[in-house]
């Protein structure tokens, strides 16, 4: 009954993911939607190594999950460091004042 | 008469150590008694025991201490979670990522992928929240509440929440997946190697030419526009700068 299978995993996906769509919704601070959008990368990631170790087998879970990793890495690191820029722009990084992509 | 006494005293000493002994014996038996649940429960099949440690038994018998931990470990992730999604306080959120991570750094653990657990650990904690910390503290009011974390749009976020939530935890619920029979867990590290220079050897450097983009554009990106060498050609005066300049930079 109590026994963790391949839907606990995925329940745990599914709230992971709510949650970070919620997040990056709700969010007028940059820094904040991006870490939204971390928490629905880690779903994914959880996705992946639960149907390759239940469902699957072979390894092609962790392979995805690991360029999942390294994409979701230098992702946040442009993505700061459009933070960083716009901050130096507009001094703030609300999204909702942030409409140009130029000065 | 003081031998007579010592004697005396010494038969007083073994009486009560017997007594001790005894009530020793009585508390053991009725523990035990407590514990299993009495002589006859040896015949009985395992439903029918009583005592208490077959009830902790049986509480076993619902699943191992791994899933009471896993069950543990599910409620760190999501607490974290919740914590980054619903915060007041950008830096509360950010620390909350941490336990999010580790969270499921554990759930790769369980999953048996050790080395996608450890890749975690070192890229998400060591790189992406050490960079969220720094972009918050580099960028906002840290102590304004209002204006670091403030939301928009609650309704609509909650709508699809709670729609996100329920459909997909229907969806998994509710699918006969296809189950693979329990394999013993090994290590496949060595296995995930092979696999990226041989099947995703492609992939493999398409993503090494990303990192390598991704370095130089959040450089470029990122970099503070010099006024003194902003458009036009670079006058005499700025090349002397530089060249004067170059060599503390190669000593540092």
């Amino acid at each position: 009954m109590l026994h963790v299978g391949l839907a606990h995993f995925l329940v745990v996906a599914a709230a992971l993911f709510s949650l970070g769509a919620f997040c990056v919704i709700t969010r007028k601070n940059a820094v904040g939607i991006l870490m939204g959008i971390e928490l629905i990368l880690n779903a994914a990631n959880i996705n992946f190594v639960a149907f390759e170790h239940y469902s699957a087998g072979g390894l092609h879970g962790q392979v995805f999950a690991l360029f999942v990793i390294v994409l979701a890495a230098a992702e946040a690191a442009i993505g700061l460091a459009i933070v960083l820029a716009l901050f130096h722009a507009l001094r703030s990084i609300d999204v909702t004042r942030a409409a140009e992509l130029k000065e | 008469m003081a031998q007579a006494d010592r004697r005396g005293s010494a038969a007083q000493k073994i009486l009560i150590g017997l007594a001790l002994l005894s009530a020793l014996g009585l508390a053991a038996v009725i523990v035990g008694r407590i514990l299993i649940g009495g002589m006859p429960a040896e015949g009985l099949p395992a439903e029918q025991r009583t005592g208490l440690l077959f009830q902790v038994g049986r509480l076993f018998e619902l699943g191992q201490p791994s899933d009471f931990l896993w069950y543990g470990l599910a409620l760190l992730t999501l607490g974290s979670a919740a914590g980054v999604a619903f915060s007041r306080n950008i830096i509360y959120s950010a620390f909350s990522l941490l336990g999010a991570f580790l969270g499921v750094a554990a759930m790769y653990v369980y999953l048996g992928a050790p080395f996608l657990a450890v890749t975690q650990v070192l890229i998400y904690i060591g790189g992406v929240l050490v960079l969220i910390l720094f972009a918050v503290m580099l960028t906002s009011h840290i102590r304004d509440v209002k204006v670091t974390n403030s939301a928009l749009g609650l309704g609509p976020g909650a709508v699809v929440l709670l729609a996100c939530l329920g459909l997909l935890t229907v969806v998994a619920g509710g699918t006969p997946w296809k189950q693979l029979p329990a394999a013993p867990l090994t290590d496949r590290t060595a296995d995930i190697g092979t696999a990226f220079l041989s099947t995703y050897l492609l992939p493999f450097e398409i993503a090494s030419v990303i990192l390598l983009a991704t370095l130089i554009g959040a450089i470029v990106i990122a970099r503070k526009d010099d006024p003194a060498d902003a458009g036009g050609p670079p006058s005499p005066a700025d090349g002397q700068r530089t060249r004067a300049e170059a060599p503390s930079q190669e000593t540092r």
